[in-house]
């Protein structure tokens, strides 16, 4: 339990310097702009009481928007994917719920199960995100566009990430 | 009472979020209020100091342009220096100096944070209002105009880009002096457009198209900072002013050593006019 928080503190704060130090600084045209730090709510443990998940959402959102300059954008995003994410869970829970410390990685419920989750997640934070910078309805697709794009990057991100680091866990 | 208590707290899930998601937005839009409250933007010690870190260890890869823009920068500074001119003749007009005052101040600041991939793009500078910056101070690099002091804090300054919705540029093009105000609407952050500019003035476009220059209307900008060239122009049927395209000649993308100006004579100037308008009321 204690190693559970201490693993999402450090996955918190690895994620705000690598979105900050690293993602942000890939230039990859305005139609890719990834936002990894999204990981962090996906891979929050299933066990996470839904306020937690709200206010640990609204904090990474806040962090992210001090680095970022852009006061609230990101916590408005954050904050309506972490409402999202216990419906999200529901849909596509098996049959019998999920088991006890079980995680949301590609190792324990395999890459179908995960991709989808974690796509879904992404996309509905990269939609607000980006309709809440442009404020108005005009460029909708131009918009729209930019919000696939740039989940597609983010999700290839986060599943490159899930083989590098938890790639030990079946085994032990 | 007891009821509402009993449905709140059955739904906080809900309540919550609806909480979390009003803070968001509220923080949203009053953001330039809250940017004042230096601690949560991105000019704080924390962030700063992290993004100061960061741009420390980029400048390297840098080195290379910057090297390229200074140098380019020595070489027109030293064709201003006195041994590179010719005196015409033995019987010069003498000019007193005090003619002259100095009316723009320059402070050299480097960038360590930057963006171009958002619609509202801020640049923060390693310098505050300790080494004298304030708000509305313009900032230029060598290649062209940069944008516009929006916050200080102590150590770090906040500037609104060229590349941010609400920045407005008073500018004019060159060969004629005609102008108008000069904006960027969002998208590709290489154009920025320009409006207002009578039909009657024929424009060079392309690579070779007219220069677009700073106007001398603008209390922030000294007049003749470059600003792009032409690239397209609109002329709607019917309408007296055309819609210009200007290719940006800074380089947002790499940005690093950029110059914060201070119109000494900007106050005077601003107060007089306030008075003059009141007058008029």
């Amino acid at each position: 339990m204690i190693s559970d928080i201490l693993k999402n503190i450090l996955r918190f704060v690895v994620l705000v310097l690598v979105q900050v130090l690293v993602v942000r600084n890939m230039d990859l045209g305005r139609y890719f702009v990834p936002f990894i730090y999204v990981m962090f709510i996906v891979m929050l443990p299933f066990e996470t009481p839904n306020w937690m998940l709200l206010l640990l959402s609204f904090f990474m959102g806040i962090v992210i928007d001090m680095f970022y300059g852009t006061l609230g954008m990101h916590a408005a995003a954050c904050v309506f994917v972490g409402f999202c994410r216990p419906g999200i869970l529901k849909l596509f829970s098996p049959r019998d719920g999920y088991e006890f410390g079980v995680q949301p990685t590609i190792q324990y419920l395999g890459v179908p199960w995960f991709l989808s989750y974690a796509a879904i997640l992404t996309v509905l934070h990269h939609l607000v995100l980006f309709y809440v910078e442009v404020f108005r309805l005009n460029d909708f697709f131009i918009t729209f566009l930019r919000v696939i794009c740039s989940s597609l990057v983010t999700l290839l991100l986060i599943v490159i990430s899930q083989f590098l680091f938890y790639r030990n866990k079946q085994q032990q | 009472m007891r009821n509402l208590f009993l449905f709140v707290w059955k739904h906080n899930f809900f309540f919550l979020f609806f909480l979390l998601e009003t803070i968001s937005v509220y923080f949203l839009v009053s953001h330039n209020y809250f940017q004042r409250a230096t601690f949560i933007s991105s000019a704080n010690n924390v962030s700063g100091s992290i993004n100061e870190a960061s741009s420390n260890i980029t400048d390297y890869f840098n080195l290379r342009d910057a090297n390229k823009a200074l140098a380019a920068e020595n070489a027109r500074l030293h064709s201003y220096n006195k041994a590179a001119f010719d005196s015409y003749t033995k019987s010069s007009v003498f000019v007193n100096d005090t003619i002259y005052r100095q009316k723009y101040q320059y402070r050299s600041a480097k960038v360590v944070s930057n963006s171009v991939s958002n619609q509202k793009n801020y640049i923060t500078l390693n310098i505050g209002s300790k080494q004298g910056v304030k708000k509305n101070m313009a900032v230029i690099c060598p290649q062209g105009v940069v944008g516009i002091v929006e916050e200080v804090s102590d150590n770090f300054s906040a500037v609104m880009s060229m590349l941010h919705r609400d920045t407005k540029i008073s500018s004019k093009v060159k060969k004629d002096g005609s102008f108008g105000p000069l904006f960027w609407e969002g998208g590709d952050p290489r154009y920025v457009t320009l409006t207002d500019i009578p039909t009657h003035v024929k424009l060079v476009k392309g690579a070779k198209g007219d220069t677009i220059v700073t106007s001398a209307y603008s209390t922030i900008f000294p007049e003749g900072i470059m600003i792009g060239t032409v690239e397209e122009t609109v002329v709607k049927s019917g309408e007296y002013f055309q819609t210009i395209k200007v290719k940006l000649s800074t380089p947002f993308k790499s940005l690093n050593h950029v110059y914060v100006i201070e119109n000494i004579l900007k106050d005077e100037q601003e107060i007089l006019e306030n008075t003059v308008k009141k007058n008029d009321q």
